[in-house]
């Protein structure tokens, strides 16, 4: 009875968990809607309001490094002729605004939305011919097996064969490439951001471009056939993998076996 | 005259055992084998993990064999793997895919033989510090350790030579480090690696010659001396952790038949569950990540198998530019001098048996094992060893490190450069104080007891803290071990004093200088006549 009363009293504890799950979709759901970036053509680049909006956001949130006509200063370089597609990775992947110097300005939460970030890129645009960022078309549908090919060639030095990133000299280092939306992985070529070495068209053209997205692609969509990944790492995490849990937990069994006798 | 007919025996198995008998004579065999004792400690299953793996290594490796094929034909891959289908590669690395994708079992059969070598090198590298720290090493047992060595290297040769079966990228990166190591050699350095790659690295017969090697000649080596290990092991006897009743002339334990047999039989299919339980949840070498191996890409992390790893780690630590041109040849310094330290290091290794018992001048048999503290200058060099060791390891990692923990590459390699040097010195002062102090606590338990933490207050008001004796059986592991005083210098029989024996008297000072003598009986009885003051 008493047991009966307390938990009509209280909320039950499946309710809850449902609720942490209804809350768990709905950000989860909000943040994928928020980082979806794909080549959006439905903010017209050229038309002045937009222009207009993303010079206003640049003089406040960028200005202060690069200056106000994006000419460049002390604390930043100018920005003029690096085009939209510079502007759009380096903010939507949350590099810019620049928070702290450091050997390398690392990727953070993305600090606008969409738009704002497509004002911005119209606004530095409009300042000289740059690259531009590319359409939907060129960032789908290439071939997984030729891009591998390029990737190991071009990008598996920094990046690592399966993309897992690797360290560059003082402190700068070659990002994971899981999770990089595939607009910004093409910018990273078109524009080669900080340390990373610019891939213009006659080094890759649109189409190897479009090839290593694929294969990054399916690298992410498919994950090993072997079982879990250990960060692909290579030999270094299975070394570490095999001395902690594999050795590790045999000893234990010897402990075990022999203990039991006593 | 009269037949003597053997008892009529009953049952298929009594009689089966009969007729082997009859036949082999081997209920000897069995009779002595069986009788064998084997002492239990978790400490002495190290070994057997190694072998257990070795067996694993061989039934998984055997399966490989029928699918893979050791050639360097290129290829066009046609497999199920989207990725590397109608790139060109050679057959080995095709076949490899093969069984990764196209061959049922075929993966997890990769993986267990990859995951049971690391496996395999790992338990030995464990079992060799075991019977260092302990001293199993010593007298009778010196070959034994010297076997165990060989079987070391040969079991990272096998390793790396199957690391490089597959021919893909990471793969081809390890040759060619080979490659250059080899032609740092003076003067032959690049007919050597031209004779063993046939013709300019990487050639087309490497992966052929390795396969033989990997499957032929060093699993016949390294079979032949696992037999020869245990041959020794049976023929010395297991050695003992000392404790009451374990002495010098017996050993305390159990019979190889039943009890341990039985035992070691569950424990192998325990060490396969294990190893099949990670091959089949994780990944190891990836090798369709790599792709085929092309001279111009390197992978970033780009690294050998872990028991390379130390190898590796040293040509990182080597700082650069230290090449001289003398005689019309360029001395690449930079890769000799890595080498010469892994070789002394290893030598090292090899020799530290023979070294220690030359200094202590010590003729007699031992089968009770040294607690590690009763040693201190041995278990000091064990650990800067082992210092010496990890840092070249983590040296390997020097990038994985640097990203994983966001500090510059530089900063790591200068680190660990001066931890290199560094790190086995404050190592070995570390461990000898901390074990001559830990046998200093030992001495003063058995002369005072141990503290009870009950307070007692005399009748003169004064508080004293109850003390009460070891117990026998503690006792006994406290104080007997084996003590080495340092050797005096004395004229040898035609009155003279050799430089060699001056040496020796000076190493024996090192090795025995500070030391903590076991409570004798006569100390103990004053210390007891004390206390009951
Ligand atoms: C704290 C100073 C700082 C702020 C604020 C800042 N930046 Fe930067 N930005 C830098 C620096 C420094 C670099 C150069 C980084 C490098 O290449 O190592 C840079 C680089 C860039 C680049 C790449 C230039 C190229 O050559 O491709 C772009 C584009 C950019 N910033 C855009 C922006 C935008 C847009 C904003 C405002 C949202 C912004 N930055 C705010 C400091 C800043
Ligand atoms: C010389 C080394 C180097 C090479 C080669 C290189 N990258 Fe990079 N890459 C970098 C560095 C360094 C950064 C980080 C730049 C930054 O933070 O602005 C980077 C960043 C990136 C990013 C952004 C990742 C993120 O977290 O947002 C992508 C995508 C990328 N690279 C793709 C490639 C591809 C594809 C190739 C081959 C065509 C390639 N890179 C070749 C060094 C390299």
């Amino acid at each position: 009875m008493n047991r009966q009363t307390r938990k009509s009293g209280r909320r039950s504890p499946v309710a809850s968990v449902a609720l942490l799950l209804v809350g768990l979709f709905a950000t989860g759901g909000a943040y994928a809607a928020f980082t979806a970036t794909t080549a959006s053509a439905s903010v017209d680049l050229s038309s002045p309001e937009v222009i207009n909006q993303g010079q206003k956001l640049f003089a406040a949130n960028c200005a202060t490094c690069h200056g106000q006509q994006a000419q460049g200063t002390q604390n930043g370089p100018s920005l003029i002729g690096v085009g939209a597609a510079s502007v759009d990775f380096q903010v939507g992947t949350g590099r810019m605004p620049m928070q702290a110097s450091g050997p390398q300005a690392p990727s953070k939460p993305v600090q606008f939305e969409d738009s704002q970030i497509k004002a911005l890129a119209a606004y530095v645009a409009s300042l000289a011919p740059g690259p531009a960022i590319p359409s939907e078309s060129q960032i789908s549908g290439g071939d997984v097996a030729a891009g591998g090919e390029l990737f190991r060639i071009n990008c598996a030095m920094c990046h690592n064969v399966a993309g897992a990133g690797g360290a560059l000299t003082e402190g700068k280092y070659a990002p994971v490439l899981k999770g990089v939306a595939p607009v910004h992985v093409y910018e990273a070529m078109l524009t080669g951001p900080q340390n990373m070495p610019a891939f213009n068209d006659l080094n890759l053209s649109p189409e190897d471009k479009k090839n290593i997205i694929a294969y990054l692609q399916y690298n992410e969509q498919n994950p090993s056939a072997g079982g879990l990944e250990l960060g692909s790492l290579g030999p270094v995490s299975e070394g570490l993998f095999l001395w902690i849990f594999g050795l590790g937990g045999i000893v234990a069994l010897t402990v075990w076996i022999t203990a039991k006798s006593n | 005259m009269s037949i003597t007919s053997a008892p009529e025996q009953k049952g298929f198995i009594a009689s089966a055992s009969n007729y082997l008998d009859e036949r082999t004579s081997i209920s000897g065999a069995v009779k002595e084998f069986g009788r064998k004792i084997f002492p239990d400690h978790w400490s002495f299953l190290l070994g057997e993990v190694a072998l257990y793996s070795f067996v694993i290594i061989l039934l998984s490796g055997s399966f490989l064999t029928f699918f893979f094929q050791a050639s360097m034909t290129p290829v066009e891959y046609a497999g199920s793997y989207v990725p590397l289908r109608g790139v060109e590669m050679s057959a080995a690395m095709s076949s490899t895919l093969d069984i990764s994708f196209d061959i049922r079992g075929g993966l997890l059969m990769r993986q267990i033989h990859h995951w049971a070598a690391l496996l395999f090198v790992a338990a030995i590298g464990l079992h060799m510090l075991r019977v260092f720290f302990t001293g199993a090493f010593r007298k009778p047992r010196e070959l034994n350790w010297a076997i165990g060595f060989v079987l070391f290297v040969l079991a990272m040769a096998e390793g790396f030579t199957g690391y490089s079966l597959p021919d893909d990228l990471l793969s081809g990166n390890g040759l060619r480090i080979i490659d250059g190591m080899m032609n740092a050699v003076p003067v032959v350095g690049t007919w050597i690696t031209f004779l063993l790659f046939g013709g300019e690295f990487p050639g087309n017969d490497i992966v052929g010659r390795l396969y033989t090697l990997h499957i032929l000649l060093l699993p016949a080596m390294v079979l032949i001396f696992i037999v020869l290990h245990l041959m020794f092991v049976v023929i010395h006897k297991h050695t003992q952790y000392p404790g009451p009743g374990k002495t010098e002339q017996n050993v305390v334990g159990y019979p190889v038949l039943p009890v341990y047999a039985a035992k070691a039989g569950g424990f192998f299919f325990l060490v396969f569950g294990v190893i099949a339980l990670i091959a089949a949840t994780v990944t190891i070498n990836p090798i369709w990540n790599y792709g085929p191996y092309d001279p111009s890409p390197v992978s970033a992390g780009t690294q050998p198998d872990w028991y390379i790893g130390f190898a590796d780690g040293a040509l990182r630590l080597m700082p650069p530019g230290l090449e001289t041109v003398w005689l019309g040849y360029t001395w690449s310094w930079n890769i000799l001098i890595p080498i010469l330290v892994l070789v002394v290091f290893l030598l090292l290794t090899f020799i530290y048996p023979y070294v220690e018992a030359w200094v202590t001048g010590d003729k007699r048999e031992h089968h009770l094992l040294d607690r590690p503290r009763n040693a201190p200058v041995r278990t000091a060099f064990g650990a800067a060893g082992v210092t010496f060791y990890a840092v070249l390891w983590a040296a390997a990692s020097s990038d994985i490190i640097a990203t994983h923990f966001k500090v510059t590459m530089e900063g790591v390699i200068n680190t660990l450069q001066a931890l290199l040097i560094l790190g086995p010195i404050v190592a070995f002062m570390v461990t000898k104080r901390v074990c001559l102090a830990l046998q200093k606590k030992d001495r003063e338990m058995v002369l005072h007891g141990f503290e009870t933490g009950r307070i007692v207050r005399l009748p003169g008001g004064e508080f004293v803290e109850v003390h009460e004796q070891l117990d026998e059986y503690t006792r006994w592991q406290l104080v007997s071990f084996n003590d080495n005083a340092p050797l005096q210098l004395k004229p040898n029989p035609v009155g003279k004093i050799t430089a060699s024996a001056r040496f020796r008297v000076a190493m024996s000072r090192f090795f025995f200088e500070d030391r903590i003598a076991p409570v004798s009986p006569k100390e103990y009885q004053a210390a007891l006549e004390h206390s009951s003051h």
